[in-house]
């Protein structure tokens, strides 16, 4: 596994951590653990990480801390990372109002796999999904491991603006719309939880590295969910156990 | 007390050095493009290096003061004038309460800096008070400046020691061809050797697809290996990314915060204010240098504006010029 790791540059401010070429929840975890293992460390003079599907970028400020230090510094850093305890993970329960208003396309995706809404539900519902990177939209989440019976092309013609709290389907991939947006997936859903929120403490909810767990819930539960959201009162229900 | 818009310009936003800390969560860093101009603009008025400053692109804003405070005017040349006289930059300049102060359409340049002694009030959004047009967030409630905007003044600082002494050569930015310095990576290793050579020695033209998020340019195609197409990773400021149709787009403040195509290099730190400042059809041209030299550069540039702190620090020699004080004694007589 270490030998496969490679340090490059990317200018004079930042350098990317290659961990691999492939998306997998096994390397994955490795830069988990090793965002875990820097902030635990505290390496002076690094300004900001990008935790992505494979790799690491790592933001620094030449005035501190130079290129070779800072190489010198994750090498020693990723030797460590071995030990790292990896067993952990947290589970998100995010609440989904399925079909109906709340999820205008999911006829689409149930004819596309020729199953019924109800189904396609159950499914959906029906794993947790590794969070393997934030991007695109503030608290956006790219999640692994949609079931292949319901993935479903996005729409031909794109929404001019999806709401935030839109769960959905594009491709191969399955989420939840942080705010606002364009956007082309099929919506399936909606939840009352908000992922991204200005005004909170901890404006984004999920980090990589977490799973989510997608609960349906009725319309009642929703709107009762949503007052308490807006109290500021909801408290997520999060699992903690072995991967 | 503050500064009313009167017009608004072309795209004129509140920034700083951006919002750091935070693109682990999908947000943009955002803040000012060219962080040269930004940092002399606050240095001559010895603003906290990180104040925010209004930043304008090829047409600037006109503004109204409603108090009295000190401005530093830097980057392109905007032609500006108070109220109706020209006025000139990387000066310090005082302004008085109703003063208007107009910038017109870049003669040179594409960007335009103006801090205030007396520092915007806008609030400090997740550690900046830089504006994120993509997330409505931070700045002037999260956009751009608009006719009849209001900005107040956080303090009242109408002083600075050695007044006349605050003024600094003028960046020309009135080359219609430039050298960018780029180290090389993190995936140069895609692109054939070839394209990595037509990459270094080609002309590339700026186009007009040239905003905040980043500037697309024409020219010879960058051949790569086999496929441009990456499994999407973190992007830097100045990252320069080549899709499959080959033409570079260089990647800029407010770029997205990851991106699944191949960046064959990245520009060096100290050069991206001379790029940031060239207009469409102007000529760029990269030259590949080590890491160390472009971090070599960038300590350089500090140390000169080090050297500008001082020029700026020492007793104005004009005042000790016995004529010109009693031709200034005399105007008040007149």
């Amino acid at each position: 596994m270490q030998n496969k790791i490679r340090i490059l540059t990317a200018g004079d401010s930042s350098i990317l951590v290659e961990f691999g070429k492939v998306i997998s929840p096994e390397i994955n975890r490795k830069i988990a653990a090793t965002v875990q293992l820097m902030k635990m460390q505290h390496i002076e003079g690094v300004v900001d990480i990008i935790p992505a599907f494979c790799s690491l970028l790592i933001n620094y400020d030449p005035r501190v801390i130079s290129y070779e230090e800072i190489t010198e510094r994750m090498q020693h850093l990723l030797k460590m990372d071995a030990k790292m305890d990896e067993g952990k993970k947290k589970v998100y329960e995010i609440p989904v109002c399925y079909g109906g208003e709340y999820g205008p396309d999911i006829a689409n995706i149930a004819a596309h796999a020729g199953l019924t809404e109800e189904e396609v539900i159950k499914i959906h519902s029906s794993r947790d999904y590794l969070i393997y990177m934030l991007g695109f939209l503030p608290g956006f989440c790219y999640l692994g491991g949609l079931d292949e019976r319901i993935h479903t092309p996005r729409l031909a013609n794109p929404r001019i603006k999806i709401s935030a709290g839109s769960v959905g389907i594009g491709g191969s991939q399955t989420g939840i719309y942080p705010l606002d947006s364009p956007g082309g997936w099929q919506l399936m859903g909606m939840t009352p939880v908000k992922t991204y929120d200005p005004d909170r403490e901890v404006p984004i909810l999920l980090e990589a590295g977490d799973y989510i767990r997608f609960i349906p819930i009725d319309e009642e539960e929703y709107h009762r969910i949503k007052e308490q959201v807006e109290r500021g009162e909801y408290q997520c229900v999060i699992h903690e156990g072995e991967v | 007390m503050g500064i009313r818009i009167l017009k608004s310009g072309m795209l004129t936003t509140v920034q700083d050095l951006g919002r750091t800390g935070y693109q682990s969560q999908g947000f943009s860093v955002a803040g000012v493009m060219d962080v040269r101009s930004f940092k002399i603009a606050n240095l001559l008025l010895d603003n906290p290096e990180n104040e925010a400053v209004l930043e304008f692109t090829l047409i600037g804003p006109t503004l109204q003061f409603t108090s009295a405070t000190i401005i530093a005017i830097t980057g392109g040349d905007f032609q500006p004038t108070v109220n109706g006289e020209p006025v000139p930059m990387y000066t310090a300049l005082y302004m008085n309460k109703g003063d208007i102060l107009k910038f017109g359409s870049a003669r040179t340049g594409s960007r335009g800096y103006v801090a205030f002694s007396s520092y915007l009030d806008v609030p400090v959004v997740m550690g900046s008070r830089c504006t994120n047009l993509k997330s409505h967030q931070g700045g002037f409630k999260g956009r751009k400046l608009k006719a009849d905007d209001y900005i107040n003044f956080r303090i009242k600082r109408r002083y600075l020691p050695f007044f006349l002494s605050r003024k600094l050569d003028i960046n020309e930015y009135d080359q219609e061809e430039t050298t960018l310095r780029v180290v090389m990576g993190p995936q140069d290793d895609l692109f054939s050797k070839q394209g990595v050579e037509t990459f270094l020695n080609s002309e590339y033209i700026v186009t007009s697809d040239f905003d905040r998020m980043g500037c697309r340019l024409e020219g010879p195609f960058i051949a790569p290996k086999d496929t441009s197409d990456i499994i999407s990773d973190g992007i830097a400021f100045g990252s320069i990314q080549v899709p499959s149709h080959g033409k570079p787009i260089i990647l800029l403040a407010d770029r997205q915060t990851t991106g699944g195509y191949a960046k064959i290099a990245t520009v060096a730190s100290v050069d991206i204010p001379k790029l940031v400042q060239r207009k469409t059809d102007h000529k760029v041209r990269f030259k590949a240098i080590s890491v160390q030299e472009a971090q070599h550069l960038y300590m350089e540039e500090l140390k000169e504006l080090d050297e500008m702190r001082k020029i700026i620090h020492q007793p104005c020699k004009e005042v000790l010029d016995c004529r010109l004080v009693a031709k200034r004694l005399a105007k008040l007589f007149e």
